[in-house]
């Protein structure tokens, strides 16, 4: 008793609960919990953000290590410009490792922290960290493996598009949905009834709806050259704007722009099945001869493709959700699979420029194939023979493609 | 030709910007501001596209062209929902609020259009709910007719996907299970519920991974084409 | 034989039929199997008349799909489940975990997207309850908070008198800003949900006196289908947070989560089936589950039948296909 009397009093100066309690000694009579204080208490600066965190670690109480429950948890505090401890957290024993990440810091402070353990009427502190602030850093160097992927997908575009520019041939394999536009447009121009256009129900913040309207721009040039009626009701006000200002370009562009009417692009809902009644509505009263279903859809593409299929239009439907591309190639008659939609535009132009920007997407391609490949092979074999050097590189190979 | 410019300029600053501040730390947040920026854009939009509605609609009505009678329906409950919403018109117990009007609990002004007893709720639960629910529910006869139509075994492939097409839909009912129950445990991934699921979690993930790696692609390949200025289409110019 | 005769021998035929089952069946099951007899019986004359190679209007199907599914849910019919390892994996999680820890359930999904996903969100909550963990309830999308809000208080915590509101459980509701609310909670609740629905402030919640963000939540399940949902939950907070994430989703979003399975995502309950297993597992474990209502299973019965119908419709479609074939090859 009287040893941890001694050991009580020696920390009662680091001890918050003792330092606010005037009745703290008398508390020591009534059976106190004194616990040993957490160890090697380390502040650092989080790395690679703009200043604003510190991450703390601590070795627990010999206490806690030793007798479960005894450390009830940890208190952090922490001290900002020689002011006075402020309780920041608790931090729960026995869930995890030991360390605290203090967030939203200003880089023009100075702060030390201390850790306290705390039983169930005592709390013992431990020594104070250096005083330090959070740094920041301009460039994050955990992202170096995706800078440097991304440079070479990027550049290896960039090389493509400007050999392109010298007149190299590239050879773009025939996508059969892209071939059926000119088609599918004449059809309609010779049963004289409308095309429909649907850009799916994202907003202009989706980059498949950038795609649909890259190929709205394509389809509305042949639409204006043949004065075949378009329709394109939208879900979103953005893509509406978006989508009068592409078609009335087109008409411009063919040299028609009398022929163009704020009609052919509306606004019905952002409601997704109130837009996809509306759209229903619109096929089968006006039932259009070619039906276009391009950007992103999500369970309203069976019902759009089945009621288009029904009405006995040809349909070119074509989205990067996965998941309703089943239904498009169930229901349509060309489907544009994932990065068909978003190659559509350059495809269509036939510009060697453009095809160029195609050509270098098989570059990254190659990039995920050899990952694939060798990743599969050394996680099996690794696996299978418990070979070092294997792991090592599914490790390395999991680092380079994480995206933390 | 400024008004050519002045978009292509635009996209190729913010998209350039959005792409460096992935590796910059202190512009970390840049791409969520920029996001709330267009949050804030689309909802001005609105105006422009409720606006469109109406103008159509009282358009049709006026020169009573073909199938009006839709327009009606239409503008009534447009301007039923707009009027109930922003006039928060409440009742409770036979007890009516229009704080707006004066007519009732006036505090009820601070209340959002969505608590229990306000009109635009009711309308919700009991119009809007049924009305999405229904158009839901069709998927299930368009899978029907559609399946019907597409699973023919035409060739080589068309006969894989219908076998597949077979494991799954028998997997998901207890059906599969039946039939297949005999089928010791050790050889428990002959049972149909687990061929199923082999099918989705192998051939399946396998193939939508190489869907997804080629849309990643593909959106940084467009990305490129619209930042550089080489995709005009969306402008209506057809050279780049 | 005429037209004549083909009708009075199908009257005939029925009318047997009809007496066979009266005298057969006891009367409450009198409309099940009348309404099999009807979809099984329209089926078999349907493949009769596909080897004349004649295709089916799809206003037949339509009609074939409604008896199939309103049949089973006017008359019952249920059947045993066992469940999958993806959805054993949910439920082992959640009984393995101690007593009291923390499990956050979001549900991320309308009303149009409810009668799929609603049977699993309701089961998980129960689950969760009964063993008495702490529950975060909140909700991604702006028609779910209203969901969730009725779906606890008229379901959930119906079998649960005892649990204390900010206790036992606690509903945050919703927040806009898609996964930016991900992106925020991930480091810190409070900063994204200052109060809970009732407006009390999460301090004084003592359910978040030892949770900060989502990274202290012990298991998290997102209930969904669309965007923002589970995937997104795996990708904002699963993954950098280190939490463990299970989903439940409609079926059709199912195959999109295989990808995340098992490294970051533990366990999948896909569409009414996942739910259906759920709710076995669930009435397996705990007896007082036993008279629980189980949409989940209620509604295999619709689904077995459906499938039953399309799988019988690709097959008529094909003996249509091949006998079409060989007479014009003919």
């Amino acid at each position: 008793m009287t040893s941890k009397l001694f050991l009580a009093l020696l920390l009662l100066p680091f001890s918050g609960l003792a330092q606010d309690d005037p009745a703290g000694v008398d508390m020591l009579d009534t059976a106190v919990v004194v616990v040993a204080p957490p160890t090697s208490v380390i502040a650092v600066d989080h790395k690679y953000d703009k200043g604003e965190r510190i991450d703390l670690t601590w070795v627990p109480s010999i206490d806690d290590q030793l007798v479960e429950g005894k450390v009830l948890a940890y208190r952090i505090y922490r001290i900002v410009n020689d002011g006075g401890p402020q309780l920041v957290a608790d931090v729960a024993t026995g869930v995890g490792p030991y360390q605290y990440a203090d967030e939203d810091l200003h880089r023009d402070s100075i702060y030390s922290y201390y850790v306290a353990a705390v039983s169930s009427n005592y709390e013992a502190a431990s020594t104070r960290t250096a005083p330090m602030s959070p740094q920041r850093e301009w460039m994050n160097l955990d992202r170096k493996w995706l800078f440097l992927i991304a440079l070479i997908v990027g550049g290896s575009v960039l090389l493509f598009i400007t050999a392109a520019r010298r007149g190299t041939k590239l050879f773009v394999r025939k996508i059969a949905g892209l071939e059926a536009v000119d088609e599918a447009v004449g059809r309609a121009t010779e049963m004289g009834r409308p095309i429909l256009f649907v850009p799916g129900i994202r907003d202009m913040d989706d980059v498949q709806t950038l795609a649909a309207l890259t190929i709205l721009g394509r389809v509305s040039r042949v639409i204006a050259d043949y004065d075949t009626r378009i329709f394109m009701p939208t879900s979103r006000s953005l893509v509406m704007t978006a989508g009068r200002e592409t078609v009335k370009a087109a008409y411009q562009a063919a040299g028609r722009p009398d022929k163009y009417s704020d009609d052919m692009v509306t606004y019905y809902t952002d409601e997704q099945f109130g837009y996809v009644a509306a759209v229903d509505g619109v096929m089968v009263r006006e039932k259009p001869a070619t039906v276009f279903l391009l950007g992103a859809f999500f369970a309203e593409s069976l019902i759009l493709a089945e009621t288009g299929n029904y009405i006995g239009a040809i349909q070119i439907g074509g989205t990067a959700r996965p998941a309703q591309l089943p239904f498009f190639i169930a229901a349509c008659d060309f489907t544009l699979i994932g990065e068909e939609l978003f190659a559509a535009s350059a495809y269509l132009s036939g510009e060697p420029m453009q095809l160029g920007s195609l050509k270098g997407q098989d570059v990254g391609k190659a990039i995920a194939m050899i990952a694939i490949i060798v990743g599969a092979v050394a996680i099996t074999i690794g696996e299978a023979w418990d070979v070092e050097f294997m792991h090592d590189i599914v490790t390395w190979l999991s680092g380079v493609f994480s995206t933390r | 030709m400024f008004k050519r410019r002045i978009p292509l300029f635009i996209l190729a600053f913010v998209g350039t910007l959005l792409i460096v501040s992935v590796f910059i730390p202190p512009m970390e947040n840049l791409g969520e501001d920029f996001t709330l920026f267009f949050d804030i854009i689309a909802v001005f939009a609105f105006f422009l596209g409720g606006g469109n509605l109406v103008r159509i609609h009282f358009g049709k009505l006026r020169r009573r062209k073909k199938d009006w009678g839709f327009s009606i329906v239409t503008l009534v409950a447009f301007f039923f929902m707009l009027t109930i919403g922003l006039l928060k018109v409440s009742s409770v117990g036979g007890v009516w609020n229009i704080p707006l009007l004066g007519i009732g609990d006036p505090a009820a002004i601070a209340a959002s259009p969505t608590t229990e007893g306000s009109w635009f709720q009711e309308t919700f639960n009991y119009v809007i709910n049924p009305l999405q629910s229904t158009m839901y529910a069709l998927l299930a006869f368009f899978v029907a007719s559609a399946s019907y139509r597409a699973f023919r075994a035409k060739n080589r492939e068309a006969t894989l996907l219908l076998l597949a097409a077979f494991i799954i839909l028998l997997g998901r009912t207890p059906f599969g299970m039946e039939l297949t129950r005999w089928v010791p445990e050790s050889f428990s991934v002959l049972q149909i519920p687990n061929m199923a699921i082999w099918i989705m979690n192998s051939p399946n993930l396998a193939g939508q991974r190489a869907i997804l790696i080629g849309i990643g692609l593909g959106v940084v390949s467009m990305s490129l084409r619209l930042i550089l200025g080489i995709e005009r289409s969306y402008l209506g110019e057809d050279r780049g | 034989m005429g037209k004549r005769h083909w009708i009075l021998l199908g009257a005939i035929v029925a009318v047997i039929i009809i007496a066979a089952v009266l005298w057969l069946f006891p009367k409450e099951r009198w409309g099940t199997v009348f309404s099999l007899l009807l979809v099984f019986g329209g089926l078999v004359a349907l493949l009769l008349r596909s080897l004349y190679a004649k295709e089916v209007e799809r206003r037949i199907i339509f009609l074939f799909i409604l008896v199939a599914v309103a049949a089973p849910i006017l008359f019952p019919i249920t059947f045993t489940e066992k469940p999958t390892a993806v959805v054993q994996a949910v439920f082992d999680k959640i009984e393995n975990l101690p007593s009291g820890s923390t499990v956050l359930l979001s549900f991320d999904f309308d009303p149009a997207m409810a009668p799929e996903v609603q049977p699993m969100a309701n089961a998980i909550s129960r689950h969760c309850l009964e063993k008495g963990h702490k529950v975060i309830f909140m909700s991604l999308w702006a028609t779910g908070q209203a969901l969730l809000s009725q779906s606890l208080s008229d379901y959930i915590l119906l079998g649960f008198p005892d649990k204390v509101d900010g206790v036992d459980y606690v509903n945050i509701g919703y927040k806009a800003g898609n996964e930016g609310v991900l992106n925020v909670i991930v480091s810190n609740f409070e900063k994204m949900f200052p109060t809970d629905v009732n407006s009390v402030p999460l301090k004084d919640i003592r359910i978040f006196d030892d949770i900060a963000s989502a990274k202290d939540v012990d298991f998290i399940m997102s209930i969904g289908g669309g965007m923002p949902g589970p995937k997104e939950w795996v990708l904002f907070v699963g993954d950098p947070g280190d939490v463990d994430v299970g989903v439940g989703v409609a079926a059709v979003v199912a195959p999109q989560m295989y990808p995340y399975y098992p490294a970051q995502v533990i366990g999948i309950l896909g569409g009414v089936k996942g739910a259906a297993e759920y709710e076995y597992a669930l009435k397996d474990a705990y007896p007082v589950f036993a008279d629980m209502d189980t949409p989940g299973l209620r509604m295999m019965g619709p689904q077995t039948l459906a499938h039953i119908v399309i799988l019988s419709f690709i097959v008529i479609g094909n003996i249509i296909y091949f006998r079409g074939r060989r007479e014009r090859k003919q």
